[in-house]
């Protein structure tokens, strides 16, 4: 996982993004109106040092990483709130980085909910490991569903378990008697989960 | 036929109704903020509202290949509602995303104190958020409606060029056309406007600033209908290029005002879920 220094770094010169740091480092209230901002000021494909994260991606984790560390849940969950679908993805991506412990799992659970796949893949990022086993379990089982790659599941191998099993199991079941395919990727999962 | 509509409330709209449009060639749309239908009491449900418009429904119109771009505002028809009033504080939120094109729909539903008052604030906010607005003119009273607009246009200091006056008809048209103004024409199944008369007047006013709508609200409407106003032009001796312009390169001109408009790598695409990394989940 990378650091917001390293995301920082990642980026380049960033003049926009400097000023709109330091703005909200003098003036944390500022960020509503420049974490919005920032996909049109420092939008663009991923830094080469940052696969996976869009530049406004990494630019906006850059932002909430200026805040006070006081007003980093707040600050993070009003931008999630009021965030459309590439913000909400991105204080989602940024939250594993940000000192504010599991405040923010309120957050991971509004995405999940969600039937919008970029957001309920984020949420399973390295800040699930702040969800219990099965709101973690439901949404794994949600990615299989929705046809979200568990590529996007973070530590999948480690945190599956029998009870994960059974439930991909019974959703095999049931795909199979609809004349269905199960993805691979969760049928994979399934077979190691059997052999260990 | 490659079409943008340009006010289109596709949440009233179900997701069929995003896959006849794709098939029918639409390929980017614009949803203006309006009405629910039932009323609002409380900003909340503004503030759920807005966010669909910047999250659940481009999102849905993805999964089609169609771009979706919104307009934000609080509508005259609930500005008259005190209860409502708290959505102008949530509006400068909204008028920084990526996805808003314009200040929208503002304007008169029946002329109150309470719809100058927000109307007049509203434009003020298209300043100074640096985007265009949509004018909404009123269903009752058009032409008087529609001359207060224009007036409370000119005195908000924003530039014609960047207003549209829409649900205009053939006696409104003439106090729109040489004001600077877009104008903007929603087509319905009824007796509001039909394509037939909507090639009447491209006819008599040329293709300039001109924009056509399938609206497609709550009332009766047809998402289907700019591509009826296409065929109707075309059968009416309009070239493919002239169709082309009223559908798809006057809207990408006024809405690429905001300089928000993102149509990137939608040129080639299909109109169909093919090519679509969302579907697939992205990372
Ligand atoms: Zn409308």
């Amino acid at each position: 996982m990378k650091t917001l220094a390293e995301l920082r770094a990642a980026l380049g010169e960033r003049p926009w993004l400097d000023e709109a740091g330091a703005q909200v480092r003098a003036d944390p209230g500022a960020i509503g109106r420049l974490v919005p901002a920032a996909g049109r000021k420092c939008g663009g494909a991923p830094p080469d040092e940052a696969p996976g994260w869009g530049a406004d991606v990494a630019a906006r984790a850059v932002l909430l990483g200026a805040l006070p560390a006081e007003r980093v849940a707040a600050e993070a969950g009003e931008a999630y709130r009021y965030g459309d679908a590439a913000e909400k993805r991105a204080v989602l991506k940024a939250l594993p980085l940000l000192p504010i412990g599991g405040d923010a799992v309120p957050l991971l659970h509004d995405a999940i909910r969600t039937n919008d796949t970029r957001l309920v893949a984020a949420a399973l990022g390295p800040y699930a490991t702040h969800l219990d086993p099965p709101a973690w379990r439901q949404a794994v089982l949600k990615c299989v569903f929705m046809g979200v790659p568990l590529s996007a599941v973070d530590g999948l191998g480690e945190r599956a378990d029998a009870e994960l099993a059974g439930m991909l199991a019974s959703f095999a079941e049931e795909r199979r008697a609809a004349g269905r395919d199960v993805p691979a990727d969760a049928l994979a999962v399934l077979e190691s989960l059997r052999e260990g | 036929m490659r079409i943008f509509d340009p006010h289109i409330h596709m949440t009233s709209r179900t997701t069929d109704d995003y896959e006849r449009m794709a098939a029918a060639g639409v390929r980017a749309l614009v949803e203006p903020a309006f009405w629910l239908g039932q009323p609002r009491t409380n900003p909340g449900s503004f503030a759920d509202y807005f966010d669909g418009l910047v999250g659940w429904e481009p999102f849905r119109a993805s999964q089609f290949g169609i771009r979706h771009h919104a307009t934000i505002a609080l509508n005259p028809k609930e500005a008259n509602d005190p209860r409502c009033r708290g959505v102008l504080d949530l509006l400068p939120r909204y008028l920084e995303k990526d996805g808003v094109v314009a200040v929208g729909e503002i304007g008169y539903d029946s002329m109150t104190p309470e719809e100058d008052e927000v109307f007049a604030a509203q434009l003020a906010l298209a300043v100074e958020h640096d985007l265009p607005a949509l004018v909404h003119t009123p269903h009752r009273d058009k032409a008087r409606g529609t001359e207060r607009s224009l007036a409370v246009v000119d005195e908000s200091g924003v530039a014609p060029g960047r207003v549209v006056i829409d649900h205009l008809n053939e006696v409104t048209v003439k106090l729109v056309r040489d004001t600077g103004c877009w104008l903007g024409f929603s087509i319905y199944p009824d007796t509001k406007m039909s394509p037939p008369r909507m090639v009447e007047i491209l006819r008599e006013y040329g293709l300039e600033r001109m924009l056509v709508n399938s609206a497609a609200d709550w009332g009766r409407s047809d998402p289907l209908l700019t591509l009826a106003t296409g065929e109707a032009m075309l059968a009416a001796g309009f070239s493919d290029d002239d169709v082309d312009r009223v559908l798809w390169r006057n809207p990408v001109e006024f809405y690429g005002q905001s300089g928000r408009l993102d149509l990137s790598d939608l040129d080639g695409a299909q109109p169909t879920f093919a090519g679509n990394s969302i579907l697939r989940g992205g990372s």
